[in-house]
């Protein structure tokens, strides 16, 4: 298969730019071709067509004879914003290791910058230009915003003695190229995700960046910090720096990119401008299937008691006066930006936050919420918000996260653990909650972000919650599993648990919820009907102040 | 939609790698080895008692370390609250039968002693570890001071010489040592403890993750009571043994046990950030320690004729360790390069 020329019609003014601009920048803001990864020529001197930046060309990569890619071809136009998309487990990632030199490709053509690769180590591809932001950064949590962006080339410049002014002066430099400031001084362990995400790409750009790429960046992002996002992405664009961002939130790649390319089971599926797709388009190609979802019709039961009633509750500097109600069979959203409250109020009645005023009853019962026990006995469950970390055990078998709410009671002769009894639970939950994987005896890392998540649920569904309170519940989670979650929780509320789901999420909480409660500044604002709002007036909403 | 999992080229079984196999194998060899060697000299029933009854002493430690290393800390401690229950123990049985005499009342009494000051420092433990929150390493390694400056005070830094336990270290049943028996008593019982209660899956689960088990409703405090708790209690059933077999108790006795106990474990697939770890590795690996070391004494004894030789066998810990380490990671390597 030739490599694709679809985006070639309108390439003619990206090539000069970037070497322009880069020319233009003050001296100290020179690019890092020091050391480790000075190139052994002037980039001045390759020579320059009418040819994209990378040409990746009939790529085949394997791992233990598994195919990962087959035949795959990647073209990336200096200044130009691509997207990337596909499933977990498409080979996005895998393509994007090859372009960074970290994965041997077993097969095909890496051209770059007018420069045919035999070999690429993740040296070559830096030096080239390409700089990945992975998810988690690589940045150090203990040291400052400005020792994170500058330090890597005093390092590189092998200076004995750092030179703390000019490390200031060159952070704060590169900070000002994208138009933000943050505490230079600031420990990056305390900032925000959207903030380490930015410090990330100042970093890029002090390598010299022509092609950033970035694996999933909005991903943990609240709406207006996806926005702020986008805008220091263009800017940079002007630039004549090129974009790869690898995502599956179809809203936001239909937004930013310009060149879209669509992968499935480790091939192309297709590739061309943005104005060649929309919506309907991208899932069906992604998933190989059109899904439609339904919203959630509730119907309430006359004369029901409220499953969760909160009256006056207060958290110190984090919750003001919040009175809500839930009844079996409701899915309410809560809704509000970072720090909003939102979070907060779930672990609140989770029994993590310390209520200082406020009761919470339920069904009709007043009880006290004063640790995760008084929440977990009087019948609350909760998915938290990062489930990595709080949600599983990922180096545990998918079983062992399962049972270990109920563990307790799958007790046989002598009071010992019943064998049997566990890998029936687990077989039992495995099963009905559509958990794809080999054997529950596997690690739960094995699995895709839906199927973790699966068994995040199954952990709570088998000690058999009264209200389930889910934080973020599809964050991750690619769009096949995303709408299965959806219809499993929809299923829940059917049966009459009450379900409590916090997200930033506009499509997702229009979909699953009856009801939306909006939070700012620690109050529940409104009250809002997915019936009679749409994701644009709702998305308005959000970001309001 | 591809699954990760879906589509592994091998099943389960054989792409798990089996860290008691490999140990079972390790075992095997270096027995096999020193039995073709040295003959009949290692491979002796003489030779196979003299070893067992050494082995048992730091075996019982290495449990306790295990526990609290698949908790994810540790416990340095074991070995001074065996020492301070050892001393304890001694001290009843001379201060109530001045005249050697050991009857089977003030034996239990004593083993009672024993085990309460085992558990009241476990507890301790526990209580700096799960309520204050110091960190294992660091409570433990403070509370050790504490318990053998504690036998320093009592004892003076004299060894407490009694006899009166003898038949515990010297006993035997169908030529099975007592010591042998103790410790595969307390290995069996905490391999059921592990695998078969909930408190055991705890520790587990505890150990990969404090934050998910703190989200699932796991309740941290008193795992962690009950696993310092414990290993105290085992520490203080090493003390006993301690005492039988050396007719003395003092406060320093068996220091290198500490380290020694922490190689077992790992060497016996223990993870040391937690979360795995099995009672059977840990058996094969005080097994393959045991082999190693008497059968290089020997080996040397006889290379070098200098009884400087046994220090030898420290080298050969070390080198065994490392090895073993080595392997783990390569192996962990390969399994690994999966899709990212």
């Amino acid at each position: 298969m030739p490599p694709p020329t679809l985006h070639h019609r309108n390439h003619a003014v990206p090539i000069h730019l970037p070497r322009r601009t880069l020319q233009a920048m003050p001296t100290e803001l020179a690019p890092l071709y020091s050391a480790a990864i000075a190139p052994d020529r002037t980039p001045d001197l390759v020579p320059d067509g009418a040819e994209p930046f990378v040409q990746l060309a009939h790529i085949n990569k394997s791992f233990a004879g598994v195919r990962a890619l087959e035949d795959v071809h990647l073209t990336i136009e200096r200044g130009r914003i691509h997207c990337l998309v596909g499933e977990n487990g498409c080979g996005k990632s895998t393509l994007i290791k090859v372009l960074a030199g970290v994965y041997p490709r077993d097969s095909g053509t890496v051209r770059i910058n007018g420069r045919d690769y035999e070999k690429m180590s993740p040296i070559d591809s830096i030096r080239e230009g390409i700089q990945v932001i992975y998810q988690d950064f690589s940045l150090f949590p203990n040291f400052t915003v400005a020792e994170n962006i500058a330090l890597n080339e005093q390092l590189a410049d092998n200076k004995r003695i750092v030179n703390w002014k000019q490390v200031r002066q060159v952070a704060q430099d590169a900070l000002k190229q994208i138009d933000v400031s943050l505490p230079l001084d600031a420990r990056v362990e305390e900032m925000s995700v959207a903030n380490k995400q930015l410090i990330a790409i100042s970093k890029a750009l002090r390598q010299n960046a022509q092609l950033i790429v970035m694996d999933e960046p909005t991903s943990a992002l609240t709406e207006r910090e996806v926005r702020n996002l986008f805008a220091v992405i263009r800017r940079l664009q002007a630039r004549g720096i090129a974009f790869l961002f690898v995502s599956h939130k179809l809203n936001e790649v239909l937004e930013i990119s310009e060149t879209i390319m669509v992968m499935r089971n480790g091939h192309n599926v297709s590739d061309g401008d943005r104005a060649e797709y929309d919506h309907a388009r991208l899932v069906f190609e992604m998933t190989g299937q059109s899904i439609r979802e339904k919203s959630y019709a509730y119907t309430p039961a006359p004369g029901a008691q409220p499953r969760l009633a909160v009256d006056q509750l207060t958290v110190h500097g984090m919750l003001q006066d919040i009175s809500l109600r839930l009844f079996p069979g409701e899915i309410v959203g809560i809704t509000g930006l970072l720090g909003s409250g939102r979070t907060e109020l779930a672990l609140a009645l989770f029994g993590m936050l310390p209520i200082a005023s406020g009761t919470i009853a339920m069904d009709g019962k007043p009880v006290r919420i004063r640790t995760i026990h008084d929440a977990i006995s009087h019948g609350i469950g909760y998915v938290p918000e990062d489930r990595l970390s709080e949600g599983l055990f990922l180096e545990q078998s998918i079983g062992n996260n399962i049972v270990v709410r109920i563990i307790d009671r799958l007790r046989g002769a002598l009071g010992l653990t019943d064998k049997r009894q566990v890998t029936q639970q687990v077989d039992h939950w495995v099963d009905a909650l559509h958990i794809k994987t080999g054997s529950p005896e596997l690690a739960a890392k094995t699995l895709s972000g839906g199927n973790q998540q699966r068994v995040v649920l199954a952990k709570w569904l088998a000690s058999n919650p009264r209200l389930l309170i889910l934080n973020g519940p599809t964050v991750g989670v690619d769009i096949g599993s995303k709408n299965e979650l959806h219809e499993l929780m929809k299923a829940l509320a059917q049966e009459g648990m009450g379900l409590l789901v916090i997200s930033d999420d506009i499509p997702e909480l229009l979909q699953v919820c009856n009801r939306i409660l909006l939070m700012r500044h620690g109050r529940i604002e409104e009250e809002i009907l997915p019936m009679a709002t749409n994701e644009n007036e709702l998305a308005a909403k959000l970001i309001e102040d | 939609m591809s699954e990760t999992t879906a589509s592994q080229p091998f099943p389960t079984s054989i792409r798990r790698n089996n860290p008691v196999l490999r140990l079972a194998i390790i075992a095997a060899l270096i027995f096999a080895a020193f039995s073709l060697i040295l003959r009949d000299q290692f491979f002796s029933v003489r030779n196979m008692q003299s070893m067992a009854v050494q082995f048992p002493e730091f075996g019982i430690l290495a449990i306790a370390i295990a526990l609290t290393m698949i908790s994810g800390g540790i416990d340095l401690s074991v070995v001074g609250i065996a020492n301070l229950s050892g001393i304890l123990a001694a001290l009843t049985m001379t201060h109530f039968a001045p005249d050697g005499s050991s009857p089977l009342w003030l034996m239990l009494a004593a083993i009672a002693v024993a085990l309460v000051v085992g558990s009241l420092c476990g507890l301790f433990n526990g209580f700096l570890v799960a309520r204050i929150g110091i960190p294992p390493i660091l409570a433990t390694l403070g509370s050790g001071s504490l318990y053998t400056g504690f036998g320093y005070v009592i004892t003076g830094g004299y060894a407490v010489r009694t006899a009166q336990m003898a038949a515990i270290g010297n006993g035997s049943l169908l030529g099975i040592p007592y010591p042998v028996m103790i410790f595969a008593l307390a290995a069996a019982i905490f391999a059921l403890l592990l695998n078969r209660t909930a408190w055991g899956f705890n520790v587990y689960m505890l150990g990969t993750n404090t934050t998910a088990a703190r989200f699932s409703g796991v309740r941290s405090i008193l795992v962690l009571f009950r696993t310092y708790w414990l290993a105290g209690l085992l520490g203080a059933v090493a003390g006993i043994v301690f005492l039988a077999r050396a007719n003395s108790a003092k406060p320093d006795y068996g220091e290198s046990f500490v380290l020694l106990s922490v190689l077992i474990s790992i060497l016996g697939g223990v993870s040391y950030i937690g979360g795995f770890g099995t009672i059977s590795g840990l058996v094969l690996a005080v097994l393959s320690l045991q082999f190693l070391s008497t059968g290089l004494n020997m080996l040397m004894l006889q290379l070098s004729g200098s009884s400087a030789a046994i220090f030898f066998k420290q080298f050969a810990w070390g080198a065994l360790l490392l090895i073993v380490m080595v392997i783990n990671y390569y192996s962990q390597q390969r399994q690994n390069r999966s899709p990212g």
